[in-house]
């Protein structure tokens, strides 16, 4: 598939390529073309630019460093690595430059009720938060395996005056609480607007998220611009949904020679069938309203997905990336469980920096490919949240207990 | 004409209501789900509704959910569905609707579906989560199998959407009476007839209510407007409740009759 370079994507119907679409209930198609009427106004509308600007910068803590990773890059011996602060966003993860972006929009559109699905948990804090200072109420759906597994961000939410509503079917993942928010609003369409933390689902979503995280690397070029570095060889995010990526990922894609990778999450390996990486190990089909590559069965039922990050695990991928895969522009690759929890420790060990489980399979793969490279290049890796929720688990792994009493 | 236009022609002539009844293939299981079909054919169901399971039903409410679980559990497949209606089409006349979300028919091949759907006595589909945006896909591969391509509206459906629903479709338009998922409720919309006849004065084809009906009374009253309602979870509640019990598709027959009872 070969992409043309002045084309805008999506097209007018929402498709990237062969890919994206709204595959959605009628019920819900009036609300989805109304979101994109809406969205489409305030993209091109100063006034809300510039307020949501103000609120990134001083709400939210933008921009987020570019820091220069001076022992891991000694470490690695080989290309220099940068890391795209943004666990030091407000709320820990980039997940807030989209939730206040759409809270605003869903200001604008006089909805005064707030929904959002959540994996890791860290899309739902940025949701609570946002209608915690914007005074909009807010339910979040979470898996209940995922409740179980991110109990710090569980508090956070419903200190935040949210109301987590757990989930449990399917694999009571990030699919199922989709899939639940989904229901919630096809039910409740009329007074509540959606709040996807991804770049998946029906279009507009995956322009929209995209859009609203594109400051990542927006940022990320003026920085390292003005480090005199150019542009880097190559920027490294990991892949669930996938919001960080594409927001890094975005302003890079006409600079042909800048390498754009994403990791999935290899969970057990992906001989094992035991995953979340279906830009590797997927076929093409329809969940959660777009056309991408899914895990799936031969009869088409999606398959559960595995990683020990809960906001990888999730068997779909926004449409977006099937198209840069497709078209070649970036590369998709995945990394095991055992890898990230090495990627997390490295990074900590090294720069004392807890990046998150998720981002951890980013720092994993960025490490051994700067390893590779040369000492004259760069590259950029997105640490996309901070890891404070994830220290149990990781405590787990390791076999670090409580402390006794 | 086809099965379904001839129906409607039928009770058109007779000044009668028509009844759709909704289950899914394979529940509760492979065999029993046969005895479940035939049995709302015998009490009299206009059309049936033949639901295809999909692990992620996100227009379904619990009780449809819960029926897709356990007709996967027992090994339903898309290929064998059709089977199922093969087998009940050596039975029965009753036509029969496909139901299903996009992603099964996609990996079976689009074509390859709608001929093997049509082979078996299949005579329309009606796919949830494919609005007429992206209905292109498949609309004109059913129609080309002979196959009647059943459009939803919804309340939040304007009447440019509904004018577009009603001429790509054929056999009858699905008015969807509530917003919101599938499964039974105490009472209709208050505003469930001017919704009925907005859709029917913009659409030529027979309108269908359903979603939410869950007894005679109401399928009276959703069928006052229209041309026909359909009942879904109440019949699957049926499912749940008898399983494999032989008592099972003679309770549902005999629900289907006091439905139908109700409506004439």
């Amino acid at each position: 598939m070969r992409e043309s370079a002045s084309k805008r994507w999506p097209d007018r119907t929402g498709h990237f390529g062969p890919f994206g679409g709204r595959y959605v209930a009628e019920t819900l198609m009036t609300a989805l073309i109304d979101l994109e009427k809406a969205y489409r106004k305030v993209a091109g509308d100063k006034r809300f630019r510039a307020e949501l600007d103000g609120l990134l910068r001083e709400y939210g803590g933008r921009p987020t460093p570019l820091y220069f990773a001076r022992r891991l890059t000694e470490k690695g011996k080989g290309a220099n690595i940068f890391l795209k602060r943004e666990d030091l966003a407000h709320t820990g993860s980039h997940k807030i430059n989209n939730t206040l972006g759409q809270g605003l929009l869903a200001g604008r559109m006089g909805k005064r009720r707030i929904i959002a699905e959540t994996g890791a948990g860290q899309h739902g804090v940025a949701t609570a938060t946002v209608c915690a200072k914007m005074g909009i109420s807010c339910v979040v759906y979470m898996g209940s395996e995922d409740i179980r597994r991110q109990e710090s961000n569980v508090i956070r939410m419903r200190l935040l005056g949210a109301e987590v509503t757990p989930v449990l079917s399917g694999s009571r993942t990030l699919k199922d609480a989709m899939n639940e928010a989904l229901r919630d609003w096809v039910t409740n369409v009329r007074s509540t607007h959606y709040l996807i933390g991804s770049t998946a689902g029906p279009h507009p979503y995956p322009m929209m998220v995209r859009d609203f995280q594109s400051v990542i690397g927006k940022e990320c070029l003026r920085q390292f611009r003005k480090i005199g570095g150019g542009v880097p060889a190559a920027v490294v995010a990991c892949v669930g949904g996938g919001s960080n990526a594409m927001g890094i990922f975005t302003p890079f894609l006409g600079r042909k020679k800048v390498r754009l990778i994403g990791v999935e999450a290899g969970g057990l390996g992906l001989a094992t069938g035991k995953h979340g990486a279906p830009l590797c190990r997927g076929r093409v089909g329809v969940l959660h309203g777009s056309k991408s590559f899914v895990l799936q069965d031969e009869d088409g039922q999606i398959r559960e997905a595995h990683s020990i990050s809960a906001g990888l695990d999730y068997p779909g991928v926004g449409p977006e990336h099937a198209f840069l895969k497709a078209t070649g522009r970036a590369a998709y690759v995945a990394v095991t469980d055992r890898e990230a929890l090495d990627g997390f420790d490295l990074l900590t060990r090294c720069e004392g920096i807890m990046p998150a489980l998720e981002s951890s399979h980013a720092v994993a793969y960025g490490f051994r490919l700067a390893s590779k490279m040369r000492k004259s290049e760069s590259i950029i890796i997105n640490v996309s949240g901070r890891g404070d929720k994830d220290i149990a688990i990781v405590a787990e792994s390791k076999g670090i207990g409580r402390v006794p009493h | 004409m086809s099965r379904i236009e001839q129906a409607f022609a039928r009770l058109g002539k007779s000044g009668e209501k028509g009844l759709v009844v909704y289950l899914t293939a394979g529940d509760p299981n492979r065999r029993g789900s046969l005895a479940y079909l035939c049995g709302a054919a015998e009490g009299g169901a206009d059309i049936l509704e033949v639901g295809i399971p999909f692990s992620d039903p996100m227009a379904d409410g619990p009780t449809i959910q819960a029926a897709f679980r356990r007709s996967l559990a027992g090994g339903m497949t898309t290929g064998r569905a059709l089977s199922l209606v093969s087998s009940f089409r050596k039975k029965h006349e009753t036509p029969v609707v496909i139901f299903g979300y996009y992603n099964p028919f996609l990996q079976y091949g689009i074509r390859d579906f709608c001929r093997d759907a049509r082979s078996a006595g299949a005579d329309g589909i009606l796919v949830v989560d494919l609005p007429p945006e992206e209905g292109g896909e498949m609309a004109p591969e059913a129609k080309r199998s002979g196959l009647d391509w059943i459009p939803l509206v919804s309340p939040t459906s304007g009447g440019d959407r509904v004018r577009r629903a009603a001429a790509v479709g054929s056999g009858f338009l699905y008015l969807i009476s509530v917003t919101g998922i599938t499964g039974a409720r105490k009472a209709l919309p208050p505003r469930l007839p001017e919704w009925t006849r907005e859709v029917k004065a913009q659409s030529r084809l027979p309108v269908a209510v359903g979603f939410g009906i869950s007894h005679p009374a109401m399928a009276k009253e959703a069928a006052t407007h229209a041309d026909a309602a359909v009942v879904g979870s109440a019949c699957v509640r049926m499912v749940e409740r008898y399983g494999t019990s032989r008592q099972g598709p003679v309770a549902l027959r005999r629900f289907v009759q006091s439905l139908k009872k109700a409506m004439r």
